[in-house]
């Protein structure tokens, strides 16, 4: 309970700042700020299946390949609302997750991360094995592009919506037993939790929010979807983002969500080493920082620094 | 006797070349507190196993509430009114004590709401005598108030039966005589049927009105805890240890 006023306040500043962010900054900065709010979501549906429930995945790349299709193959075909085919995605994804995450009720730790993997790996081949509906190789071109802004609004809105639908979800009941689920599934069951229940729907979940993301990532990318887009690269970066938030707490995602998004442009101006090749050095040298010391990730930081201030 | 709420009926399960529980007949009569004892290996816990249905019986029933287990999920054993608590904990550490009673709870709270279902399980904890650590993270806190979460996440499940796998292990003397008086109240005030897997003989014989004695998966002795004691087979199966001093 007082933990809850404060959480509220710096929630609402955020808020707040990103209300105001897009009027002072450049129209490219307003779309490195939107890539933020684009992994916010992918990072936040992560962590509920990783974080929350304990059920490592790195295949939400793939998940965002079908949702990000979803909407270039909407948009080219019918013309369709953006808006709508993000809904759309959210729901194919949800649908798409139930089913992979029966499948990953026989699997856990390593062999349940080479699973995802193959997922990560096999999703992205299926536009060059369906090439005239999926655009092969040249992928899918919405019938309409964005302006920068409005993809910042849709992000962020977007981020507001799927997080306030993630603290209702975790909140209670329903969240309570995805965190059993994660620490002692020999209890849960002993507890009248349903393990199957509650780890696909945490799958389903998860999937559908990086579903949102990856319509999301198609329309940053100029409303163009292609198979190198969705690689297994962008699947180790959510995953790295969830950990960087420290997994199974909210507040965390944000910074995870900056760390994967701005990295990359920031490192490629580091002197010396940083340049269009020289990115991906700085960025596994930072990834590899962060892990080592801040093994709880952001959300742990600030558990340590509130019991510093408390001793 | 009243008529009795669990029965194992030719209750056979073998781990390979060993068997673990070999023709156990059991039964716990409504109301009652049941002591299982053996020494270690003598199938007590895998008993539990068996009726909270982690293991399947190869042969033989499990009866409760004149209902056969046999084809009970795990995750229904609950809902049917039995709840368990672990040899060596297994509680949900990340989780606030408040939060583990309330996963306890979880089949007993379907359409409640949050705030009812949290004031049940503080009544719960309160009931056990940790109200104090509700806030707390169960990970860090010593060992007898772990054990007391534990049993107050059985609790909140409200079970009929409830199944206590040692619950005095670890516990100093102190805190065992403590626990006899609990377990007493807990029975009267919730109308329970216990039936507890336990080491330690002061315990059994304090709280138990009948007591079960296995060894290697066989039934050696049962009857009230003053005969069971003198029982000859118990002596030597414990090889004159606690029981024949």
């Amino acid at each position: 309970m007082k933990a809850r006023i404060p959480a509220l306040a710096s929630l609402a500043a955020v808020a707040a700042l990103l209300c105001v962010l897009p009027f002072t900054l450049s129209d490219y900065n307003v779309s490195l700020v939107a890539q933020v709010g684009i992994f916010f979501v992918a990072v936040l549906g992560l962590n509920i299946l990783t974080g929350y429930t304990g059920q490592i995945s790195i295949g939400h790349g793939a998940f965002m390949a079908i949702g990000g299709y979803t909407t270039a193959v909407m948009s080219r075909d019918h013309n369709t609302n953006l808006v709508v085919t993000m809904v759309m995605a959210f729901a194919i994804c949800f649908v798409v997750g139930l089913l992979l995450g029966l499948p990953a009720l026989r699997l856990s730790g390593a062999y349940l991360a080479l699973a995802t993997f193959a997922l990560a790996v096999s999703v992205p081949l299926l536009p060059l094995q369906w090439s005239k509906f999926l655009g092969g190789r040249d992928g899918v071109q919405t019938a309409k592009t964005v302006s920068n802004v409005w993809l910042y609004g849709a992000a962020w809105a977007v981020s507001a919506i799927l997080f306030v639908l993630a603290w209702l979800i975790l909140r209670g009941r329903v969240g309570r037993a995805f965190r059993a689920v994660r620490d002692s599934e020999i209890a849960a069951v002993a507890s009248g939790i349903e393990l199957p229940v509650y780890k696909t729907l945490a799958f389903g979940i998860s999937a559908a929010y990086a579903g949102v993301a990856g319509s999301l990532f198609v329309l940053a990318t100029n409303g163009f979807a292609a198979p190198d887009e969705f690689g297994i690269v962008l699947s180790l970066k959510i995953l790295i983002g969830a950990a960087a938030a420290g997994l199974g707490t909210l507040w965390g995602v944000l910074v995870g969500a900056a760390f994967i998004a701005l990295l990359p442009t920031v490192s490629s101006s580091v002197p010396v080493i940083g340049s269009s090749h020289g990115q991906d050095v700085v960025f596994g040298a930072a990834v590899i920082l962060v892990m080592l010391l801040l093994p709880g990730g952001f959300a742990g930081l600030l558990t340590q620094l509130r019991r510093l201030k408390r001793a | 006797m009243a008529r009795g709420l669990l029965a194992l009926d030719h209750a056979r399960l073998r781990f390979g070349g060993i068997v673990a529980l070999d023709d156990v007949c059991l039964e716990v009569a409504e109301g009652s507190i049941v002591g299982l004892i053996g020494p270690n290996g003598a199938g007590k816990t895998t008993a539990f196993n068996a009726i909270t249905r982690l293991y399947r019986l190869d042969s033989g029933d499990i009866v409760f509430d004149g209902r056969s287990l046999r084809r009970v999920r795990p995750s229904r054993v609950i809902r049917l009114g039995i709840a368990r608590t672990f040899q060596n904990l297994e509680l949900f550490p990340n989780l606030t004590v408040l939060e583990n009673v309330l996963v306890g709870a979880h089949v007993a709270t379907r359409l409640q709401r949050e705030r009812e279902q949290k004031r049940h399980a503080l009544e719960t904890l309160d009931d056990v005598g940790i109200a104090e650590h509700a806030h707390r993270r169960a990970s860090g806190l010593p060992y007898g108030t772990l054990k007391r979460v534990e049993l107050a996440r059985a609790l909140a499940g409200r079970p009929r039966l409830l199944l206590l796998d040692e619950p005095a292990g670890g516990l100093n003397h102190e805190e065992v005589d403590e626990l006899v008086g609990l377990i007493r109240r807990l029975r009267d005030e919730r109308e329970l049927t216990i039936l507890l897997v336990e080491h330690h003989m002061r315990l059994v014989m304090e709280v138990c009105e009948h007591v079960h004695v296995l060894n290697f998966g066989r039934t050696i002795a049962a009857g009230v805890p003053a005969d069971v004691q003198r029982d000859p087979a118990v002596i030597e199966a414990y090889l004159g240890g606690e029981l024949a001093a």
